[in-house]
């Protein structure tokens, strides 16, 4: 089985080589290319999920190594190996990311200029983020964040749309050049605390669970987690570090969009847990409620500035700031209710904002504009667009049945349990305004008398419907039976040395 | 001089292909028609660029005859498996510059056997800056190479940059060498000899900590191997000879005379100066932090592609300093392998634009606007081997300056990989204006562009060569350590020995 995983990160870097191959005369075998790969990733993500055996343990399935350097410099026999493995943590963030590149692949089928280039680069990306979820090596798990942060600079900048707010313009490139920037920002800091944590362990590999037998001094460990707690917070969103996550993602053209918000950002909260947490269970400690605080934060105030946007767009990107906030709390209780709960969150918040992402792009691309003052009762010409839009967003504020009441569920109660009362009271404060910029948005924009002005919209296109149906039927899936996904998740997180300890 | 003195001249027989190839080229240059010959007439002067090239690789081929060989000639030179290591390698440098030239030097210089004769004596100069064992054929083998580089910097003669660029050089380079021949006489003042291994000796013997002679004899040194790799303070010469010089001359240097600079460097430091690196090594560190942080910060405002590539190399040289300062086993052969990485993407970096000059004539950075709709092959190589400098993935930047950084960090020095590491992020920004301009940019009209096979030939071997270093360095990895063993097995046995 472990070829399997070696295949998910293979199979993508391979067709993005197809791609450059075929002809640029030939569009629509790039697509089809694209669809079948798209679909064979998919298909893969699921048999990892539901092939994953979570009793017994916290064992690490699938296991594949292939000495990639050692016994040369510093690095010791298995110095660097690509290690590939997958845990109740990876297995349904490798299904999410699985299901999004289906979905954005089919979103993508309109992409006419230069699409061959485009899927070279996205499919570029999906390769980085599978391999970060699938990597037990700290310098393959740094080599795949970096595979996946190379593309977006262009995929942004060449496909992107420039937002122009009448008194200024936000252009594509600014907000591409502004995500790489922070990006890479993050990425120095984690480079450094991998070198520290490598001298540190002395022990001339960089392969995870060897380096998770160290006992680390306590106040190196409390010197180095803040290296990867912020490094890594970068990419998920955490507060103050949050301003290039709504920029980048309303530059992005659709399918980016949501492959960012709904796989990317993960990558930064899975590198927390993976990393920082379970190389260094201590240092979380002493920096979990520096953590609950930025989480909190984060929540309230993208939840705050996202009932501030008019722009659809723009509410969505500070609504992933908000849910990632959440996950960002769920990891700072360090109890395996709360941390599973913010596990349960990356998936449904994958899931659903890559939907939203889906509904926005599907309105913007007839309509021209994001504002959602100047639509008004759309829905009787879209009528499944809008219920799209509407699942998406009560999923989003927590409806029971749907994946994020589950998943915020977990989450307050892991707050409440590890004792920050205030964090969990002003979490479900967030959730409730959650609820107010959600439901005020649809009644703007899509219920109400149709404003004439619109009369010409259409309902959104064949392939936006099929990605639609995929992404709600895992939001319901995991709303209605969650169990398979917390089976696997609870059980490996419970094992983490920093809930055991 | 000692009895018994290895006068072995088979040894230099690497170094004899190239200079006769270089006499030789210089007369078949006068039996050349102006007008190419036969139906090749074409092609003019080109071909005896290739005729070079092939020179540059028989000598790479021949040294090979040594892998695993330990001797020396006289006591000057050793000839082992660094030497070896070095030999081939600048031997394909050499070979991969004749290939670029052949069309720019056919199309825009005169005098073409001359031009490629000076290319194949900078490497024979390289190779003797690698072999040395003793300070002064160190300073004869390195005055070699700086002359050919002068006399090429300006051979564009008619053009005012060239000269200018040329001529500082000259003066600076010569200024430096004074520095360094002095600072050798006062090497020599304190330690009785001019031998690496007895400067190490003498070193290592001596417990009463570092004199006045002994200070100002290092100082010197490393301000004159300074000026040569092009560090910071000792830099000014970079930016002006990098945009007067030929292109092909630009890459040259970039590429010949960095890497011989480390090669002494490396095993010179390793060799005679080690056994006082607690007093020498933070000189060094600072260097390496002023250099990687000038060059990069300075780059971001260029706005001529020689210029930026000039000043990202400082940046480099900043990088490899760090191998230096963290001498050991480890970042010597980590050392290595970035420095053979970087050069063999700045290779292709510069092939790129070295085509795109050929067909263009231009070399301002907002001239590579719309290189992806003239020549998207072009611009998906260039974007790899700038992704490559800035230390992205899949390219042999990561892999090479991972291990280099971890390897200053594992000697104490964690605060320069932080350094390192944020300069090289620092980097990325103004590589990616390139690539911004070349994806985005509005292309000017112009014909259809022929696409030259020997230089796509060689951009491809180059990048092949990133992607492998990229993707499997092990196999690099294992020859580089076999040859930068050598450094430290010398050195451990007269350790041992005394």
């Amino acid at each position: 089985m472990g070829e399997v995983l070696l295949a998910l990160i293979a199979v993508p870097l391979l067709s993005a080589v197809a791609f450059m191959l075929i002809p640029s005369r030939y569009p629509q075998l790039v697509r089809y290319v694209a669809l079948l790969s798209a679909s064979a990733q998919f298909v893969m993500s699921l048999v990892v999920f539901f092939s994953y055996q979570f009793e017994g343990g916290n064992g690490l399935r699938f296991d594949f190594r292939w000495g990639w350097l050692e016994n040369v410099v510093f690095l010791g026999p298995d110095g660097i190996t690509l290690h590939l493995a997958v845990d109740g943590i990876a297995a349904p963030l490798v299904l999410l990311t699985g299901i999004v590149i289906l979905a954005a692949v089919v979103v993508s089928w309109n992409i006419t200029y230069r699409n061959k280039d485009f899927f070279v680069l996205l499919f570029l990306l999906v390769s980085g983020v599978f391999g970060v979820f699938l990597s037990q090596d700290l310098f393959f798990l740094f080599f795949w964040y970096e595979v996946a942060v190379l593309p977006m600079y262009l995929l942004i900048a060449v496909w992107g749309a420039s937002s122009d707010f009448g008194t200024f313009i936000r252009t594509k490139e600014y907000g591409a050049m502004k995500l790489v920037l922070y990006l890479v920002a993050g990425s120095a800091l984690i480079f450094i605390a991998i070198f520290a944590t490598f001298v540190e362990a002395d022990i001339g590999t960089f392969d995870l669970p060897a380096l998770g037998q160290v006992q680390y001094d306590t106040d190196f460990q409390k010197a180095v987690f803040p290296f990867y707690m912020i490094g890594f917070g970068v990419l998920a969103g955490m507060w103050p570090f949050h301003t290039w996550s709504p920029d980048g993602h309303v530059a992005a053209p659709t399918g980016v969009s949501m492959l960012h918000a709904g796989v990317l950002m993960k990558l930064g909260a899975f590198g927390i847990l993976r990393v920082g947490m379970t190389l260094l269970p201590e240092g979380a400690e002493f920096w979990a409620p520096v953590l609950m605080t930025l989480g909190v934060i984060g929540a309230l105030y993208g939840a705050i500035s996202a009932l501030a946007q008019t722009d659809l767009k723009y509410m969505v990107g500070y609504s992933s700031v908000s849910h990632m906030g959440y996950v960002l709390m769920g990891l700072a209780t360090m109890n395996d209710i709360g941390v599973s709960g913010a596990v349960l969150q990356m998936f449904a918040h994958g899931v659903m904002t890559a939907l939203m992402f889906t509904s926005v792009g599907a309105v913007y691309d007839q309509a021209h504009t994001r504002d959602m003052t100047v639509f008004g009762g759309i829905a009787k010409k879209m009528p499944r667009h809008s219920a799209f839009w509407a699942i998406a967003g009560l999923s989003s504020l927590g409806l029971p049945g749907l994946a994020g009441f589950v998943a915020e569920l977990f989450i307050f109660v892991g707050t409440f349990q590890a004792g920050y009362y205030w964090a969990g009271a002003l979490g479900i404060l967030a959730a409730a305004i959650t609820a107010t910029y959600i439901l005020r948005m649809l009644a703007r924009a899509y219920f109400g008398p149709l404003n004439e002005k619109w009369e010409g919209l259409r309902e959104m296109r064949l392939g936006e419907q099929f990605a639609a149906v995929l992404l709600i039927t895992f939001l319901l899936f995991m709303g209605l039976a969650p169990w398979p996904f917390v089976d696997r998740i609870s059980e490996t997180v419970r094992n983490l040395p920093v809930i055991t300890s | 001089m000692q009895e018994g003195l290895n006068f072995d001249w088979k040894l230099l027989a690497p170094e004899y292909i190239l200079v006769a190839w270089a006499g030789g080229l210089i007369m078949l240059d006068l039996f050349w028609p102006a007008g190419g010959w036969g139906r090749f007439g074409r092609l003019g002067k080109e071909p005896l660029g290739y005729i070079a090239a092939a020179g540059a690789l028989i000598s790479a081929l021949v040294s090979l005859i040594w892998v695993d060989d330990t001797t020396d000639f006289a006591g000057l030179v050793d000839i082992d498996d660094y030497t070896t290591l070095f030999r081939v390698f600048f031997g394909l440098i050499g070979a991969f510059a004749c290939v670029a030239s052949a069309r720019y030097v056919k199309e825009r210089l005169l005098h073409a056997g001359e031009y490629y004769a000076f290319i194949l004596l900078a490497v024979v100069g390289a190779n003797g800056m690698a072999a040395a064992s003793e300070l002064l054929t160190a300073y004869i083998s390195l005055e070699l190479l700086s002359f050919s580089l002068y006399v090429l910097t300006s051979y564009a003669k008619f053009d005012l940059r060239s000269n200018e660029g040329g001529l500082k050089y000259m003066l600076l380079g010569a200024f430096s060498s004074a520095l360094l021949l002095y600072g050798i006489s006062m090497i020599y003042g304190a330690t009785g000899s001019t031998e690496y291994a007895a400067i190490g000796e003498a070193l290592s013997g001596d417990t009463s900590g570092i004199d006045e002679s002994l200070f100002l004899g290092l100082a010197l040194i490393m301000a004159g191997l300074g000026f040569k790799v092009a560090a910071v303070p000792f830099h000014m010469w970079t930016p002006d000879a990098y945009e007067g010089a030929p292109l092909p001359v630009t890459a040259l240097i970039s590429a010949i005379s960095k890497s011989a600079g480390f090669a002494l460097f490396l095993k010179l430091f390793a060799s005679a100066f080690e056994p006082k690196i607690d007093d020498w090594r933070y000189f060094i560190a600072g260097l390496s932090a002023a250099t990687m942080i000038l060059g990069n910060l300075v780059a971001i405002q260029q706005s001529n592609i020689k210029r930026l590539l000039a000043y990202s190399s400082i940046g480099q040289v900043g990088y490899l300093l760090m191998g230096i300062a963290a001498l050991s086993p480890d970042s010597a052969s980590a050392l290595v392998v970035h420095l053979i990485g970087y050069v063999v993407t700045n290779l292709a970096a510069f092939v790129c634009v070295i085509i795109w000059y050929n067909w263009t004539g231009k070399e301002e950075i907002k001239d590579f606007a719309g290189v992806r709709e003239r020549a998207p092959v072009l611009a998906y190589a260039l974007s790899a081997a700038l992704f490559s400098l800035a230390g992205m993935p899949l390219f042999a930047g990561f892999a090479t300056k991972f291990i280099l950084f971890q390897s200053a960090a594992e000697e104490n020095l964690l605060w320069l990989a932080g350094i390192a590491v944020t300069m090289s992020f620092v980097s990325l920004y103004y590589y990616l204006i390139i690539i911004k301009e070349m994806f985005l940019g509005k292309p000017e009209e112009g014909p259809a562009f022929p696409a030259p096979w020997p230089e796509y030939g060689a951009l491809a071997l180059l990048i092949a060569g990133v992607l492998l270093i990229g993707l499997y360095p092990q196999p690099l990895f294992d020859a580089v350590d076999t040859g930068t063993a050598v450094l430290f097995q010398e050195q451990a046995s007269t350790v041992s020995g005394r």
